[in-house]
């Protein structure tokens, strides 16, 4: 377990320590603040303005409903953009720079480093996330508050999350490439978000490939629906991914 | 403490390393010596259980550095070749990511780190990015993360690459000073600096080792014959055929403003004969030195004799 919190220490250490971490951070944290208040915020303020004129809608006018889901929705596409440039550099630059002659011949576990890396990746990514709080804060002043709900839109946000994350980690082991790295952690990620649009065309497989679509699994969160099936889906994703990644660096060790 | 039998390693169809087999006892200081490209490197690779052998084994301390490789690398410190280090970080955070990763107690690894850092020198740039070191530096940061947690064995790879001569000085000397208690591996294109530091040094040529002794004996034993230097006044040619007609003389080389290299087959003492020689012809004997072959020669002989 000490292996673990070494290498989620130097991960992090290096995240904060590079431009990479606060760029993104504020690019994310634009691109939210900018939907938040110029989509939802004015389209809740038109919905309201409407119920003032038509009391009886008043009672159908839930603000989680009707900006909370798509906030938390929108955030799993944004994701998307986002996690192939916070996982590209975590095993591919250690093989470019030679540091995995140093990290692999620590007397540590390939899961320990794995976990590590996982972890601080995971820990930025939820640091992005404590920022979008002030959303619902700021909500909470106009009107009453589900916060269960949003509890649940944020579990879900951070098991999609994750879930990308591992997927980008094993992408970063394949190659020592970066850039490399990031492309294919985007073209597979986004080989699983759209993998549900099959559905709409109603084959026969259409159901099967849905329920294996990234995007499938968050609207019941976002609803504040919390399923087991969903969150199981979210965590074999990425067991599956970490367990490839570990396989793969492995495989240096028989790949004579 | 290293036991290799029969190691190969091929890189595609390249054979890097083939059938290498020594031995290793604790507390020995080993040199490995080559040309670019011999294998040392690979070697070294294979041992810290870094790359897998194509075919044979290496043990350390019993443990197979393939199936074991986690006991293996919990004994050992490892200086990878040009010091690969996270230039993002500071030399301190560095060094105590490497303490935590080799298992140095938590209340331990400042006062770990402290010592690494003053043995090495780093205690001035302890604060800096590792970005900004020079070159000379990082090896210290990089032979630093290697002593971390005192492993019994240390494989050392080009450690005195890049560092100025007073620093090769003290990195030399911090290296004999681990002897004893740690056992080194090293690799060295640096002849004078096998021959100082080390008690064995294994010549590897092409992949496989050519000859494995102490330096004392290697330049004895593979220097064959002795040489003379000799300063002589007189005509170079009639001076080079006297020389040529004594019996045992093997090679006379002119070198120029009345100095000839003489060689001779056997360890006989050609002094007197030479002297007398000189002397009866009536040239001006000026110099007459007997010379031992350095490493250096030892190296390029057998290192031509492998392509011949």
């Amino acid at each position: 377990m000490s292996g673990v919190s070494a290498v989620l220490r130097k991960e992090l250490t290096i995240y904060f320590a590079t431009p990479i971490f606060y760029l993104m951070g504020f690019f994310f944290l634009l691109v939210e603040g900018f939907l938040f208040f110029f989509i939802y915020f004015s389209y809740f303020q038109t919905a309201r303005f409407q119920v003032a004129q038509n009391p009886q809608m008043a009672s159908m006018l839930d603000p989680f409903q009707v900006v909370f889901r798509s906030f938390f929705e929108d955030l799993g596409f944004i994701l998307l953009l986002l996690t192939p440039m916070l996982t590209m550099r975590l095993l591919a630059e250690e093989k470019r720079a030679g540091t995995a002659e140093l990290l692999f011949t620590y007397p540590l576990p390939d899961w320990a480093v794995i976990l590590g890396k996982f972890l601080a990746a995971l820990v930025v990514f939820a640091t992005f996330l404590v920022f979008t709080v002030c959303y619902p804060l700021i909500f909470a002043f106009l009107t009453k508050m589900d916060w269960g709900q949003v509890a649940a839109g944020y579990v879900g946000v951070l098991l999609l999350g994750g879930a990308c994350l591992a997927l980008g980690l094993f992408a970063s082991s394949l190659t020592p490439n970066q850039i490399i790295a990031a492309m294919s952690t985007f073209a597979l990620l986004l080989v699983f978000w759209l993998i549900g649009a099959q559905q709409d065309v109603g084959t026969a497989w259409g159901g099967t490939l849905a329920s294996l679509s990234l995007r499938e699994h968050l609207p019941n969160l976002a609803k504040g629906v919390i399923d087991t099936k969903d969150l199981l889906f979210y965590l074999c994703f990425a067991y599956f991914f970490l367990f490839l990644t570990k396989r793969q660096l492995e495989s240096r060790r028989w790949r004579a | 403490m290293i036991a290799v039998q029969e190691l190969t390693k091929y890189y595609g169809l390249t054979p890097a390393i083939s059938r290498l087999t020594f031995e290793v006892k604790k507390g020995e200081i080993v040199g490995f010596l080559g040309p670019n490209g011999a294998g040392k490197t690979t070697t070294l690779k294979i041992l810290a259980g870094f790359l897998p052998p194509t075919s044979g084994k290496a043990h350390i301390n019993g443990h197979d550095c393939v199936t074991e490789s986690l006991a293996v690398r919990r004994s050992l410190g490892y200086l990878p070749e040009t010091a690969p280090l996270y230039t993002e970080l500071t030399v301190s955070q560095f060094l105590l990511f490497a303490a935590r990763a080799k298992g140095v107690e938590c209340k331990d690894e400042q006062a770990e780190v402290g010592r690494v850092a003053q043995a090495c020198g780093l205690e001035e740039v302890r604060g800096m990015l590792i970005s900004s070191l020079s070159k000379g530096y990082r090896q210290r940061v990089g032979l630093a993360q290697a002593l971390l947690n005192s492993p019994p064995l240390l494989i050392l790879d080009e450690p005195t690459i890049g560092l100025d001569p007073a620093q090769i000085v003290e990195i030399r000397q911090l290296i004999k000073e681990l002897s004893g208690d740690h056992t080194v591996v090293l690799s060295s294109h640096i002849l004078p600096e096998v021959s100082q530091l080390c008690q064995r040094v294994i010549i590897i040529n092409k992949g496989q080792i050519v000859a494995s002794d102490t330096p004392e004996n290697l330049s004895r034993q593979l220097g064959q014959g002795s040489r003379l230097k000799l300063e002589v006044q007189g005509p170079v040619p009639e001076i080079i055929a006297a020389l040529r007609g004594l019996p045992a003389v093997k090679e006379v080389v002119s070198l120029g403003e009345a100095h000839f290299l003489v060689e001779s087959e056997t360890d006989l003492e050609l002094r007197p004969e030479i002297a007398r020689l000189v002397v009866a012809r009536g040239w001006d004997l000026l110099g007459l030195q007997s010379q031992e072959f350095t490493l250096e020669e030892v190296f390029l002989n057998l290192v031509t004799e492998e392509e011949a």
